[in-house]
């Protein structure tokens, strides 16, 4: 009901940065192409000495005043990109950037610090490039300097400060700049501790004044699960996901592990690893959506090929966060038929806590001497196994694999 | 409308704020470090005078024999040093504040003017030397002085224009500053500054060179200072020497033209800057 009703009050807010269709590919030099020579001979050749490379497809978003907007993305997948063509340093190909208010960005910290400069003339200097005026910056000076705990060093030259003070140096003015819309990169987890529950002060203080807009561009899941109220999540220069922080988040860090498994691919044989001729299909895919809730059973399905009698198929269930095997099925109860098969699969959920797993499967033969035991002959490797992430909102320590429903301890009763 | 003209003056006064604060850090850190600091400013065309006198009117005897040769000289140093310093650093300008452009929004433009603007700083600084030897140096101060900032705004236009397609020229292709550098020296022989232009009109097999000499912007400008600032009667003008008035206009067409190009070159690349750098 109280969720119902904010998402009303949310509609009346106004659109503070409307992002439609933004497209933007670079030519990336084939031949370095930076001297007169190397012009003349590209052009004498009829070579072009550029290759496109779409960087943003088609990318659509709105932010209200008073969100703070997750963007969020692996390596490469365009979000600092977006990020520079929101403050306008890159002039999209196509679409439209509409910016509604005074737009703070920090792509970087502390760009234009001087290190000859005192700390003081850097803040000057480092304002202005933000759009702020000497009166503005007077007014939030001694701000900054209380945030950056340096009022005795301001006269001093940047040179002289540790890497650390000029770091909260920078962090103080990016988050002290009083603009409407705050837009920041990879700042977060800046400075000691102490400098960092500062910062996480002035983030939920921000967070909650519904003046203030701010876009958050960050690999931590924590960032954006505590801060952000709505998130997008960037890949190949597409929107793959957007709306709730959770959902965002969680998909990411599938992503991430979908990744992972992709590092260790092998080179290219007949066969992937894994598989060969007496098995040459073998997979596990997920039915239901790979990030699962507990009270659903989770549906998958098995797809495999093999034209020898008596197959067997083991299902292992790893758990990728905390380690270990928390359940197989065992060597010898899936018997399967031969040929090329899809077996529909279900598995319960419900014990566990939020988590990522793996689903690995080897397929066997009996063994010839000894009948309990099974030889393998193939097995999923990363691309054909299946990952899924349990996310319930009813579970609350993730940190223990199963959770409170299903397991519980209790006190039988005392010595006396 | 009335937005409309709101936004176009935030924009101005966020460019003039950033104007100000590249221009007074550029001219802190210009000579930082060294002990004279911006004495320098004063000091290196006044030494680079004596050279040029010693070898140039002393040894080569190249003058007119006028007595207002040597300040002559000394003021045309210092315009020749303002606009070669301009045009040269505002060309590595941009490439130099890369960092900045690929992580703030802010006209770009302005860090082509604030680099010209600092070598103007030197000038003013330059000049007032110059005035001030003038006194002792039979320089003749007259009403025309009051034309001479006319002709300081017309040699910044032909510098910024200059400086502008430089600039850009550079981010592509980085061969410019080698070229530039030659056609500075070229441009240096061709302005009557080390040598009186009556030299070149004396000459018989080269008195018709003598015209388009004076028809190069830069040559005029130079010229119309030092003949305003110093001497009327002893410096002459494009006017003096080309006889066709409208021929005369050549020069400050010119400069127009010059400002014209570089801003619209500039307009067009500058948009880019951030992705080519």
């Amino acid at each position: 009901m109280a969720s119902k009703e904010t998402a009303k009050k949310e509609d009346d807010r106004p659109v503070v940065l409307s992002v439609q269709h933004v497209a933007k590919s670079f030519r990336l030099p084939t031949e370095q192409a930076t001297g007169l020579k190397m012009a003349f001979l590209n052009w004498t050749k009829g070579v072009s000495g550029f290759t496109e490379q779409k960087v943003l497809r088609d990318i659509s978003f709105e932010v209200k005043q008073g969100d703070f907007f997750g963007i969020v993305g692996r390596n490469g997948s365009g979000k600092s990109t977006l990020l520079k063509i929101i403050s306008g340093i890159y002039v999209p190909d196509k679409g439209t950037v509409t910016v509604n208010g005074k737009l703070v960005s920090f792509i970087e910290l502390g760009v234009g610090f001087n290190p000859e400069l005192t700390g003081r003339e850097n803040v000057y200097l480092n304002g202005a490039l933000l759009g702020f005026t000497r009166e503005e910056i007077d007014a939030m000076y001694d701000d900054i300097v209380d945030f950056a705990e340096l009022g005795d060093f301001m006269d001093q030259k940047l040179k002289n400060y540790s890497s650390g003070m000029q770091v909260r140096l920078a962090f103080s003015v990016a988050i002290k700049a009083q603009g409407d819309i705050l837009v920041l990169d990879e700042v977060l987890a800046v400075g000691d501790e102490a400098f960092q529950r500062k910062c996480d002060n002035f983030f939920t203080k921000v967070k909650k004044d519904s003046k203030k807009t701010v876009i958050l561009v960050t690999h931590s899941m924590d960032a954006v699960k505590r801060y952000c109220n709505n998130a997008i999540l960037i890949k190949d220069g597409m929107i793959i996901a957007s709306g709730d922080k959770d959902k965002v988040a969680d998909q990411y860090t599938l992503e991430n592990i979908r990744v992972d498994q992709k590092h260790s691919k092998p080179k290219k044989n007949e066969h992937p690893e894994g598989l060969n001729d007496r098995v040459p299909v073998f997979r596990i895919t997920p039915v239901s959506q790979t990030v699962a809730n507990c009270s659903d059973p989770f549906l998958f399905d098995i797809e495999y090929q093999y034209d020898g009698d008596d197959g067997y198929i083991a299902i292992a269930m790893n758990d990728i966060k905390r380690g270990g095997i928390p359940y197989d099925s065992g060597q010898k109860n899936l018997h399967v038929k031969a040929g090329h098969h899809v077996l529909h699969m279900s598995m319960p959920l419900k014990l566990f806590n939020n988590g990522e797993f793996r689903l690995v499967g080897s397929f066997r033969i009996p063994n010839k001497t000894d009948e309990k035991r099974t030889d393998m002959i193939a097995y999923t490797n990363d691309d054909n196994s299946l990952v899924f992430a349990v996310r319930d909102p009813s579970n609350t320590r993730d940190y223990a694999l199963l959770n409170d429903s299903e397991m519980k301890m209790t006190i039988q009763g005392y010595d006396k | 409308m009335k937005q409309m003209f709101e936004r176009i003056q935030k924009k101005y006064h966020y460019a003039m704020v950033v104007f100000k604060e590249l221009v007074k850090t550029d001219f802190k850190l210009r000579y930082q470090g060294s002990f004279l600091g911006v004495v320098w400013s004063a000091l290196k065309p006044l030494m680079l005078f004596a050279v040029m006198y010693v070898v140039f009117v002393k040894f080569l005897k190249f003058t007119d024999g006028t007595p207002t040769f040597p300040i002559s000289l000394l003021c045309g140093t210092s315009l020749w040093g303002f606009f070669s310093e301009a045009t040269s650093m505002s060309m590595h300008s941009i490439v130099d504040r890369g960092d900045l452009l690929r992580k703030v929004h802010f006209p770009n433009y302005i860090v082509v003017a604030s680099t010209t603007m600092g070598s103007m700083i030197s000038l003013g600084i330059n000049l007032a030397v110059v005035i001030l030897f003038g006194f002792f140096a039979h320089a003749q101060y007259t009403w025309r002085i009051l034309l001479v900032p006319f002709s300081i705004i017309q040699l910044y236009a032909v510098t910024l224009g200059f400086a502008l397609i430089l600039a850009t020229m550079f981010v592509y292709f980085r061969d410019i500053a080698q070229i530039w550098e030659v056609v500075l020296q070229a441009l240096f022989y061709a302005t009557p500054i080390i040598y009186p232009i009556s030299m070149v009109q004396n000459n018989p097999e080269f008195s018709w060179a003598a015209g388009f000499l004076m028809l190069s912007p830069t040559s005029q400008a130079i010229m119309d200072i030092r003949h305003n600032l110093l001497s009327p009667q002893y410096v002459p003008t494009v006017w003096d020497i080309v006889h066709n008035p409208l021929v005369c206009l050549i020069p400050y067409l010119l400069s127009a033209v010059i400002l014209g190009v570089g801003i619209m070159v500039f307009r067009k690349y500058s948009a880019k800057f951030a992705e080519v750098l």
